[in-house]
């Protein structure tokens, strides 16, 4: 089985800052606009090379959605930074008709998604975004799993036409993923093969999905995990490949159940390939005080709890 | 010198296409419509540098945003009387596969429309992320928006006002289209809003007022001035006093016909009190729109 290295915890939003330094350097048009959260969003580098396209608006997110796309009349390309909760359930409506309605190259950029803001508590975590976010029609939906996918990921958006909804986190993760990696907005990647099960997981779940086949993989269980960077457009092509091969699928993700990337994929399978499938995710709750690794496991985001999601549905092959 | 008898006629014209669009489809906003005529024609010939053809990007010229949609009916009107798209194409208003959705958008390509608006107190917001890319592109040009009074009763309006003049927004002129009536009645009853002069002026914008909004050589004038109080640092509001229903006397002075057709009778008690100018728009709808029987 492959094995894959941490190679030194990293926190995905300095993955976002890090890329959108580099932008700046080689992308003129690139513009960046923050509601108050300049350092939670790594941003501070952008800023300070290059004040001029740096855009501080304050506590008022529905102005800066507004003003995103404004900018991209006249060829700017912005991207939008703060928690996910204020960038998506907050200004739904300024995404709905200003952005996506409007067809607008804004890319909302989103940190401390899901339940990992830890003791700060539901007000400021959400898991609901992907599901709001991937409603709008146009809408691309991403969540990445690592620093230096979250890194190639900022930049490839840049050069892609459109609304983007990119989703980070807010604690250090392992890093694994290839630092050069050729970001494919859409494409999922195939990180383990296996025959007995497919584990299709996102963001920090991906960690946490290959530990579980390493654990599986000990009990003669050969699970094959794909990351799902892209939610939306889903790689139908990639999953169905798989699910024909292992007959069955646990999906993973730090979201609700409802309306997250396991929905997507049970409608996917639904209508072409029907399989049992178990999903990892929250059960229609709001997210609480705790730790970051508390949560996880209270909520059961983790890899025992995908190690028993995939006992379960092999059972019901 | 503006051919001012040319341009009396053209608003004429332009009452004319609001009555005959609404009433075609039983629905849509005639009142506020009749109300901004007047600026609308003003804008479109006398105060933007734009240019004839459309790109969506309006680099090197001036832009136009409407952030109050629901008046869609004159700025369709204007719009293709300006030789953006057919005249002919308004007898498909909010009709199934027309370009002219009720509301403004994008989404059909209709040229003309940088936004889609219509939900309310988005366009301050959109102007000053149009008008900071102006400034970043070395763009002299300037960015026009109007709203409607009732509309700053949006949040979202103040988020951005407080930008625009806290970041010197200057190459952006806000016209709030002052009529006092909302759709559930006066705004005053609604929900009251004092002082708005003074209100934009404690944000720290320049603000004018155009005292007869209905007067042609007035918002001309008035617009001019304005324009040449941009780039002083301060963005400028324009508080155009208008009568909703204006030109058609049993639809002034009152909210009732903010979002209601007139009937047959009415239409024609209408078009009569704004006689014929330019012809009437043509019956023939365009060949990509079918209408179903």
């Amino acid at each position: 089985m492959k094995k894959y290295t941490d190679t030194g915890k990293k926190d995905t939003r300095s993955g976002f800052g890090d890329g959108l330094t580099e932008l700046g350097k080689k992308n003129e048009d690139v513009v960046a606009l923050c509601a108050d959260l300049t350092g939670s969003l790594k941003m501070d580098d952008f800023k300070k090379n290059h004040p001029e396209r740096f855009f501080q608006v304050g506590i008022a997110e529905a102005n800066m959605i507004g003003m995103a796309a404004g900018m991209t009349i006249g060829g700017k390309i912005p991207f939008t930074g703060t928690f996910a909760n204020f960038s998506t359930g907050r200004v739904y409506d300024q995404i709905r008709q200003s952005v996506a309605y409007s067809g607008k190259n804004v890319k909302i950029c989103a940190s401390h998604a899901g339940l990992t803001l830890g003791e700060d508590g539901a007000t400021h975590q959400i898991l609901e975004d992907i599901g709001l976010m991937k409603m709008l029609p146009g809408m691309t939906v991403i969540n990445t799993c690592d620093y230096n996918q979250t890194k190639a990921a900022t930049i490839a958006i840049a050069d892609y036409e459109g609304p983007v909804y990119l989703r980070f986190g807010r604690p250090k993760v392992a890093n694994f993923t290839p630092e050069d990696q050729n970001f494919q907005i859409g494409k999922a990647v195939l990180l383990q093969e296996g025959a007995d099960v497919t584990i299709i997981a996102t963001g920090h779940l991906v960690w946490e999905a290959l530990q579980a086949a390493e654990t599986l993989f000990e009990k003669g269980i050969h699970a094959e995990v794909i990351n799902i960077h892209t939610i939306k457009p889903l790689d139908d092509e990639a999953i169905l490949k798989s699910v024909k091969k292992t007959g069955c699928v646990v999906t993973a993700e730090e979201h609700n159940f409802l309306g997250g990337l396991g929905e997507s994929v049970a409608r996917l399978l639904s209508t072409q390939h029907p399989a049992p499938q178990e999903l990892i995710a929250t059960q229609d709750t709001f997210g609480e005080s705790g730790t970051p690794e508390q949560l996880m496991d209270k909520y059961g985001l983790n890899a025992s709890a995908i190690v028993n999601a995939v006992n379960k549905v092999i059972a019901r092959k | 010198m503006a051919d001012y008898k040319a341009l009396e006629d053209l608003v004429i014209q332009v009452r004319r296409d609001i009555l005959r669009q609404v009433h075609k489809v039983n629905s849509g906003h005639p009142g506020g419509s009749l109300g901004c005529t007047e600026f609308f024609v003003a804008l479109y010939n006398e105060i933007l540098e734009r240019k004839d053809s459309f790109a969506m990007d309006g680099k090197d010229e001036d832009i136009f945003f409407l952030s109050n949609g629901h008046i869609s009916p004159v700025f369709y009107s204007v719009l293709a009387r300006s030789g953006y798209f057919p005249v002919s194409e308004l007898n498909t208003f909010r009709l199934l596969n027309s370009r002219l959705q009720g509301h403004p958008t994008t989404h059909e390509g209709l040229p003309g429309i940088r936004i889609a608006s219509g939900s309310l107190g988005q366009g301050i917001s959109v102007s000053i992320g149009a008008a900071l890319t102006k400034k970043l592109n070395k763009d002299n040009h300037l960015v026009y928006t109007l709203c409607g009074d009732g509309e700053l009763q949006e949040g979202q309006n103040w988020e951005a006002i407080m930008y625009a003049a806290g970041n010197g927004v200057d190459n952006l002129i806000v016209t709030v289209d002052l009529n006092g009536q909302q759709i559930d009645g006066s705004t005053d009853n609604v929900l009251p809003m004092g002082n708005i002069k003074a209100k934009f002026e404690a944000f720290g914008w320049d603000v004018m007022d155009i005292e007869n909004g209905n007067d042609l050589k007035a918002v001309i004038s008035g617009m001019k001035k304005a324009k040449e109080k941009t780039g002083s640092g301060k963005p400028i509001c324009v508080l155009l006093h208008t009568v909703m229903g204006n030109g058609v006397d049993f639809m002034m002075h009152t909210h009732d016909w903010h979002g209601k057709a007139p009937d047959d009778q009415q239409l024609e008690n209408a078009l009569s009190q704004n006689p014929v100018t330019l012809g009437i728009i043509s019956p023939t709808p365009s060949p990509s729109i079918r209408i179903y029987p």
